[in-house]
């Protein structure tokens, strides 16, 4: 399993503006490697996991390639995606487990229902012992499970296809640290089984727990992949050595300003109105090398 | 003084919180620690009048307070700053309107509004703007601003940056020590991030440690003996754990 994104773009098309939401795109994430995608709310993140699984509204323009390995995730019709590419070949981990879960069925019937939908011949109870479930625990309903609970019947589902590629979109959102500990460590485990994970969030010390590489994304743009060990050893972007500095463990102060909206982003430099190295040739929109950044 | 005595919370048949005391004293900021479900947010809202306890006292600059919610007396002494932005603001109002709310209900001049906007970072083009047009982190930013339209002599923000990048937890974190500075506020900061609470509160922090399904080592990062630790109160668990 390979996937490999090569000038991803997204555009919504809003009465009156235009929405860039991902602007070009490029990454590879390999078999077992877990890339942790990592930014601020409305950076665009969200968003390109979504286009990955063909789940944007109808406003979107998709263009460029995400291959993986040699389906086309952009071009592929929607049959292709519901029937072969959705729960089989790509997982998503939900942001908010217990919302993702049906409320009124118990965690046994959903998990009964998507083995059935996958034609899968394993049992709730097998797939549910192997997220770390007693199959006791499957017949709760959602409010009746804790919050590490429905995260892992949230992983069981995912897994129910048993699909090499897994989306994490923000699994760590309002879960306190040791069950963010659990989950980084469960989707660490899934990278050594030989799957990939590409794991989508805002929060750095969940990613430097987990990831082999980090990709930092600013106002649509991916600016800096780097392996992770060099990325928290010293990261080059300016943007991206601004959001370690802001870790309550290090030195705790903020970037000035805001970001762009994507309705108006600049030529240039996204970030050049915030960043402290900017010069005149910030004007002109600096290529993504490693990092994309005229000083860096 | 903020004064938090014996606080005793039930939702059903099920307690949550089993006669828990906590004292925020004026110009302190105190961080309160624990896992997911061991009754900080219920506390916080016990804290910020939002709900009366079924035991316990609660006073505020030596005032005992017998009424609650919208008709507690001692309403604007306290500012509270939720978790999730988006559900405590009314999706109809502008940043602006959001800003204003407590100072045109509290008979203020208005245009103190975008004085704080300003404060908290917000720039002029995201005034007119509603909840849904804008960022988390704006929203956020709003929600702050409005915390402290009537200058609160207490501050109780719970998980206020859950939900945020880094530098927008810096930036909020930074504008509320500010406050404090300028106005001797005491300001409770509830969250289950220590490593974030170590930092705000400079060490001065009290952890719970009650959870069911979890084992909490609780080191966080954080050196030994720096926090007030109650692991010793009976802190009831959450009601759904018991199944």
């Amino acid at each position: 399993m390979k996937l490999h994104v090569e000038g991803l773009s997204v555009r919504f098309r809003l009465p009156g503006a235009v929405v860039q939401a991902v602007t070009d795109a490029r990454f590879t994430l390999d078999q077992g490697r877990c890339l942790a995608l990592v930014g601020e709310s409305g950076c665009g993140k969200s968003v390109m996991a979504h286009a990955l699984l063909g789940l944007l509204p109808a406003n979107a323009a998709v263009t460029g390639h995400a291959w993986l390995d040699d389906l086309d995730l952009i071009t592929a019709p929607e049959q292709v995606l519901a029937r072969q590419v959705r729960g089989r070949r790509i997982g998503l981990i939900p942001q908010s487990p217990a919302a993702h879960l049906t409320p009124v069925r118990t965690a046994r019937a959903q998990l009964a229902e998507t083995l059935r939908e996958l034609g899968r011949p394993d049992t709730p109870d097998a797939l549910a012992r192997r997220a770390g479930l007693r199959p006791a625990d499957l017949d709760r309903y959602p409010h009746q499970l804790s919050g590490g609970m429905a995260q892992r019947v949230a992983n069981a589902l995912a897994l129910a296809g048993d699909p090499p590629l897994l989306l994490a979109d923000e699994p760590t959102t309002g879960l306190d640290r040791p069950l963010v500990d659990a989950t980084m460590a469960e989707l660490r485990r899934l990278c050594d089984e030989g799957r990939s994970v590409l794991l989508i969030t805002h929060d750095l010390r969940a990613a430097e727990q987990v990831a082999d590489d980090i990709a930092v994304m600013y106002a649509s743009r991916i600016v800096e992949l780097a392996s992770a060990r060099a990325f928290f050893d010293g990261p080059r972007h300016p943007y991206a050595q601004g959001l370690l500095d802001a870790l309550p463990t290090r030195a705790f102060t903020p970037i000035p300003g805001q970001p762009p909206e994507l309705t108006r982003l600049p030529d240039g430099c996204a970030f050049q109105p915030r960043c402290p190295r900017a010069t005149a040739l910030c004007e002109e929109q600096p290529v993504l090398n490693e990092v994309a950044c005229h000083h860096a | 003084m903020l004064e938090a005595t014996a606080i005793t919370v039930s939702y059903g048949r099920h307690q949550v919180l089993d006669g828990v005391s906590l004292t925020v004293a004026p110009g302190e900021t105190l961080g309160l620690a624990g896992p997911s479900g061991c009754g900080k947010s219920t506390l916080a809202r016990v804290l910020a009048l939002l709900q009366r306890p079924s035991g316990g006292t609660l006073t505020v600059d030596g005032q005992p307070i017998s009424r609650w919610r919208h008709r507690a007396r001692q309403r604007t002494s306290i500012g509270l700053i939720f978790q999730q932005p988006r559900l405590a603001v009314d999706p109809r109002f502008t940043l602006l309107d959001v800003i204003a709310e407590p100072l045109r209900a509290a008979r203020r001049p208005l245009d103190r509004a975008h004085e704080l906007a300003e404060e908290m970072g917000l720039t002029g083009e995201l005034f007119t703007r509603r909840p849904h047009e804008v960022s988390d982190g704006q929203l956020q930013r709003a929600c702050v601003a409005r915390a402290l339209a009537l200058e609160p002599r207490y501050l109780v923000c719970d998980e206020m940056t859950t939900m945020l990048d880094a530098s927008t937890q810096a930036h909020l974190v930074t504008r509320i020590e500010a406050y404090r500075e300028r106005t001797g506020a005491g300001v409770l900061a509830v969250s289950h991030d220590a490593e974030l609470l170590d930092r705000w509160a400079g060490g001065n922090v009290r952890t719970w440690r009650h959870r069911p399904d979890v084992v909490v080592n609780g080191s966080g990062g954080r050196p030994e003996g720096t926090s007030r630790d109650v692991s010793d109160r009976r802190i009831a668990t959450r009601p759904n754990a018991e199944g």
